[in-house]
């Protein structure tokens, strides 16, 4: 199966943060909850404003808002939490957004080698070109996963 | 006649573990490795104030037989307020002596859980890992995490200097017949 193949007709989570929207994949989405409580210790990692507890696991926040439209969001009306995975592992990450999300079926278009390490893919919905994010370049600590959509490799890794 | 019951529940393991406060902030440690803990008043005669610019986070060395144990502020290693500290924890198989502003209380945790990758900076050597208390995340300090090897070298090489010194400006005492 080619790689366009595997990324053809997807599910995908539509996600607003302010006046823009995203998507992410829906096999990395857990749930999106109300904003909860949020704990603070000292650390290091700036990108990380917190963490919330859901279902006794402990969520670290980062609030990608910033880096991807330059504006903090204002309102959360809504935390993401969203499943990484590496090396056989899974960690979940609580990515605030500022409006509903939506679940929708659409057919991806491959990143390209010029387009930013975050985005894994584009997807056209209501006559919107979306970026599909790739939670691991996006998000800190683990190495960027190659393509971020089911770990689909990207192009460029080949090139 | 009784039965036996087929499934036994595992016994829950459980650590004791010390809250304190550092800069308005709890944090927790294992009790297990806290041999002594002791007033701020008790640093005045044992101790000997140290500079070492690289290492802002220790201003006193203790002296406790043949090796010194360096008194790391808490708040300055966590990055936080500097606030009026009160005790000092002397860590078991350190040389590290933890200046804090108080003790919470004492109690169990009973399952640690590990820090997410998406912190990846120093807070992976600070902490074993965090834990749920009451509905409240509380983060778990590693004791080995307060000097590095390096940061270990280079007190011992000013504390070496600092107490040569000392030692050459003492006053001789002369030995009366």
């Amino acid at each position: 199966m080619s790689w366009t193949e595997q990324l053809d007709a997807r599910s995908c989570v539509l996600l607003r943060l302010g006046d823009r929207r995203f998507a992410l994949a829906a096999d990395q989405v857990s749930e999106l909850v109300a904003p909860s409580r949020m704990f603070r210790f000292a650390h290091r990692t700036p990108e990380i404003d917190g963490v919330i507890l859901r279902r006794g696991r402990v969520v670290p926040v980062c609030d990608v808002a910033e880096k991807l439209t330059g504006k903090r969001l204002t309102s959360r009306r809504y935390y993401l939490i969203s499943k990484r995975r590496q090396q056989g592992t899974t960690d979940w990450i609580a990515l605030p957004v500022s409006g509903d999300c939506e679940l929708i079926q659409a057919d991806l278009t491959a990143a390209g080698p010029s387009d930013l390490p975050h985005v894994a893919a584009w997807l056209s919905h209501a006559g919107e070109v979306i970026e599909v994010l790739n939670l691991g370049a996006l998000t800190p600590g683990i190495e960027p996963m190659e393509g971020g959509v089911d770990r689909a490799p990207l192009p460029e890794a080949h090139a | 006649m009784r039965f036996e019951p087929v499934h036994k529940t595992p016994a829950v393991r459980t650590e004791q573990i010390i809250l304190f406060r550092s800069s308005n902030q709890i944090f927790a440690i294992s009790s297990s490795s806290v041999q002594e803990v002791r007033s701020v008043d008790s640093l005045a005669g044992a101790s000997v104030e140290i500079e070492e610019p690289s290492v802002p986070k220790v201003r006193h060395l203790l002296k406790r037989g043949e090796r010194g144990v360096y008194v790391v502020n808490a708040a300055t290693h966590f990055g936080l307020r500097p606030s009026p500290a009160a005790l000092i924890f002397l860590l078991r198989k350190t040389r590290v002596a933890l200046l804090i502003d108080g003790i919470e209380k004492m109690t169990t945790m009973t399952r640690l859980q590990a820090l997410s990758p998406a912190f990846c900076h120093e807070e992976r050597v600070w902490y074993r890992g965090l834990t749920v208390l009451d509905q409240n995340v509380i983060p778990v300090v590693n004791p080995q995490g307060f000097l590095t090897e390096q940061e270990l070298l280079q007190l011992d090489a000013t504390a070496g200097a600092l107490l040569e010194a000392q030692a050459a400006s003492a006053p001789e005492v002369e030995l009366t017949p």
